[in-house]
């Protein structure tokens, strides 16, 4: 069965809601401690929303060197998956993971609200269960979620299709350049995205749009999806 | 010897600052009218173990580059002084 590691940071908030939505979507989820050196044995890491470290300095950059950091590193590096979402999407841009980084909201204020976002590119673990094109609905809920990166950046992103999720035209809560919403790095094994879609996966509770990005990580192929290759020698450790 | 570090962080030039625009609107709502070009950075100071001055300014710009600041966004300035 896929293994989904939900890394805890202190401050994490939105880590009940991923490991209930990995859960829906049919994996099995397990907590991983930001102090733990692995993620034991999991397929994808998880880096869930929330306020690690209070925010302090600039938003992830304090978590971004945890010690289970070294195992997500090394996942991705590995061609694992790894998946950020809001807080986790600026945890992975500190640490390096995926290039730019996520400033003050352009008009000051933090927004929690559903917002239409569009599915750009379905070639990732964390939107192949999508339709290209897709305008779906997910909530926000960032002060720091402006997507800012120099020139020659953006125009790789776009160029490359690495723009993975874009806020639909007039939409753009906080001032991102482009209208990103989450983006991928080159091999699109890491993905990272300022909305939430485990906020949105219960059609009871009003909105169930972001149930299919959870799908899609069941959908990603097994051969694209290398399982934490360290996590026995990590275990091992005194 | 311990030397005392201060350290400048500003948003780089060309982004938006929408803390230094909202407290220059501020500034000109107090009638403080000829305020403007406001930014708004961070300054932090540590105090730090070094051999020597040119050692103490490497390991605080290694401490800017890894962590203190984000080179994506952000600028810094060094001062570095034995005390």
């Amino acid at each position: 069965m896929l293994r989904v590691a939900v890394v805890r940071f202190p401050g994490s908030n939105c880590d009940e809601d991923a490991y209930r939505a990995v859960q829906l979507a049919g994996a099995e989820a397990h907590y991983v401690w930001h102090r733990d050196p692995s993620l034991d044995g999991a397929d994808v890491a998880l880096l869930p929303g929330g306020f690690s470290y209070g925010d302090y300095l600039r938003a992830g950059a304090i978590a971004r060197f945890s010690p289970v950091m070294a195992a997500v590193q090394k996942h991705a590096d590995a061609g694992g998956v790894v998946i950020g979402i809001c807080n986790g999407f600026q945890i992975l841009c500190e640490a390096h993971l995926l290039p730019g980084a996520l400033m003050r909201n352009d008009r000051l204020t933090f927004v929690s609200r559903p917002v239409a976002c569009i599915v750009e590119q379905t070639d990732t673990p964390l939107t192949c269960a999508l339709r290209q094109g897709a305008r779906v609905s997910l909530p926000v809920a960032h002060g720091d979620g402006r997507y800012v990166a120099d020139p020659a950046t953006l125009a790789e992103l776009e160029s490359e299709g690495r723009v993975v999720l874009r806020y639909a035209g007039g939409a753009n809560p906080n001032g991102s350049l482009n209208d990103i919403a989450g983006i991928s790095n080159a091999a699109r094994n890491v993905v990272g995205i300022m909305p939430h879609p485990e906020r949105a996966i219960e059609r009871l509770l009003g909105n169930s749009d972001g149930a299919d990005f959870f799908t899609s990580i069941m959908r990603w192929p097994a051969e694209r999806m290398p399982a934490d290759a360290l996590a026995t020698s990590d275990q091992t450790r005194p | 010897m311990k030397y005392q570090v201060r350290v400048r962080v500003m948003p780089r030039g060309g982004l938006l600052d929408p803390q230094g625009q909202a407290v220059e609107h501020a500034l000109g709502a107090l009638g403080f009218a000829g305020a403007d070009e406001v930014r708004i950075g961070r300054a932090i100071e540590l105090a730090l173990d070094a051999g020597s001055s040119d050692e103490a300014e490497k390991l605080a710009r290694a401490m800017c580059d890894r962590l203190l600041a984000n080179p994506v966004t952000e600028d810094y300035e060094l001062a570095v002084e034995g005390r």
